[in-house]
């Protein structure tokens, strides 16, 4: 719920992402026009900097991915059903509504759309991987060097690729829906590794949200000055 | 050393029922079933307890001790404080017959309902060979004993009666699962008919399933899931669908 809390104003702040090469996952990729020319890729900012002359923060066009993979995540689905919805609260414990459908009808049945967001995650993960490694950069632009901030980043990307990789909807794809693993054996190996990640998804899960949010809060405090990025070497 | 316990019994039949309270000699090492089965042959000689081979593989002693759905046979006694009073009552999914036993052929008419497996018409009886590790798989769900656990806790029904009609069960989509797992199983509509007609969009993956079964089938996570994700690709993943209708792969 804090992360929820502070990702929303975090969102709307629209400023304080970017410092010396390092980016806020919050923001990354960087698509709207008010981006900062360095946080962009390569310039390449498709998105208006205003919609019906509201001004829009770059990580309201992005943030809607991971929010959509997290929501629609087989894991946080069980977690909010019973912790905020009380369908169940608990295992054998009765639950409050008078009628039950499931996912059957709108809006569950859009918890369908889960591997859409997970082919999403998978080009922002790509995207966040590149940031961590442009963070091996010193503020002058030359490369080989440390900071506090690449670590972070590092490892925040890491645990994301290890959520995003543990996802039932990869194990589905990867293999899952084969009804013949012995005609596919390259698929069934790759099927197997996931397999032993998926058993750690709920962790993968809470490991990776309270790194990007670490992330951010660190890439905002040495935007804002509040906190220095010591480098290493 | 013999200690005794609080037990409280529910006592009833489908009209009306409660609970009663006693008190029995429990041993060390001793479990749930052999607590109840102290007491019928003491105190309550009519007592209805459904048994049979205490040894947590046939499904029968379903209770539910404590509030939460378990096999009396594998609950040992220990496992609750000195002073914790135990309570013991039937299945509240299903209707009680009498005292500790309820009629569980619900699940015996959802059995019956899922298609048998299909086999294929070129290959004569004793022809068919499976590799190990497509043997393997379905293995897991073989370890089922119909304890009726899964089906009695899930929300869907236990807390919905009227959604019996349209819910099979997690027992039953394991089964489901299986079959279109299979690499020779030719029936085709297995996914389609697992959504609408056994309702497995129902399922709302909170995994009290598999919580509860003694077998520690990974029901969500192994059956329900990938089901749901093989729905998804029949009919709700449009790129999906058009990939099959323009090269046309079947049984992958």
């Amino acid at each position: 719920m804090s992360f929820v809390v502070y990702a929303t104003f975090r969102a709307f702040e629209g400023a304080n992402y970017y410092k010396d090469h390092l980016i806020s996952p919050f923001y990354s990729p960087c698509l709207s026009e008010a981006c900062l020319p360095e946080a962009t890729i390569l310039g390449f900012t498709p998105v208006s900097a205003e919609i019906f002359n509201f001004a829009l923060s770059p990580a309201l066009i992005i943030l809607i991915f991971p929010l959509g993979f997290r929501m629609t995540c087989y894991y946080y689905r069980k977690s909010y059903y019973r912790s905020f919805w009380m369908s169940p609260p608990a295992c054998a414990v009765a639950e409050p509504h008078k009628k039950y459908t499931g996912e059957t009808r709108f809006p569950l049945i859009f918890q369908n759309s889960h591997r859409y967001f997970f082919y999403a995650g998978l080009v922002l993960n790509v995207i966040l991987s590149y940031d961590a490694i442009i963070s091996f950069k010193n503020p002058e632009g030359k490369w080989g060097h440390m900071s506090v901030g690449s670590l972070v980043l590092l490892v925040s990307s890491t645990l994301l690729w290890f959520y995003s990789m543990s996802c039932h909807s990869c194990r589905h794809t990867i293999g899952g829906r084969l009804k013949n693993f012995s005609k596919h054996p390259v698929r069934y190996k790759l099927w197997s590794w996931v397999s032993v990640l998926n058993h750690s998804h709920q962790r993968f899960a809470w490991y990776s949200l309270a790194a990007v949010a670490f992330a951010d809060i660190y890439v905002r405090q040495v935007a804002t000055g509040a906190w220095t990025n010591f480098y290493f070497f | 050393m013999a200690r005794n316990i609080k037990l409280r019994i529910w006592r009833g039949d489908s009209t009306d029922g409660g609970l009663k309270d006693v008190v029995v000699e429990a041993n060390e090492g001793e479990v749930v079933l052999d607590v109840i089965h102290r007491v019928q042959a003491t105190q309550m000689g009519d007592l209805a307890v459904r048994w049979n081979c205490k040894a947590g593989k046939c499904g029968s002693c379903s209770m539910e001790i404590n509030g939460k759905p378990r096999l009396a046979c594998m609950t040992q006694v220990a496992s609750f404080g000195e002073e914790e009073t135990i309570t013991v009552t039937p299945l509240r999914a299903f209707p009680v017959i009498k005292d500790l036993v309820t009629d569980v052929s619900f699940n015996y008419k959802k059995a019956m309902e899922v298609p048998a497996y299909e086999h294929p018409k070129e290959l004569a009886p004793g022809q068919a060979r499976m590799q190990q590790i497509d043997v393997e798989r379905s293995q897991e769900f073989r370890k089922c004993i119909e304890c009726f656990l899964c089906q009695d806790v899930c929300h869907v029904v236990r807390d919905h009666e009227e959604n019996k009609k349209s819910f099979a069960g997690p027992r039953f989509f394991i089964r489901i699962a299986e079959l279109d797992m299979h690499p020779l199983d030719m029936l085709k509509n297995r996914k389609k008919t697992a959504q609408e007609e056994h309702g497995l969009g129902m399922c709302n993956i909170t995994k009290c399933c598999t919580e509860v079964c003694p077998e520690h089938i990974k029901i969500t996570d192994n059956a329900i899931i990938p089901m749901k994700e093989r729905v998804a690709d029949i009919k709700y993943d449009p790129a999906r669908w058009l990939g099959s209708k323009i090269r046309r792969r079947e049984g992958l």
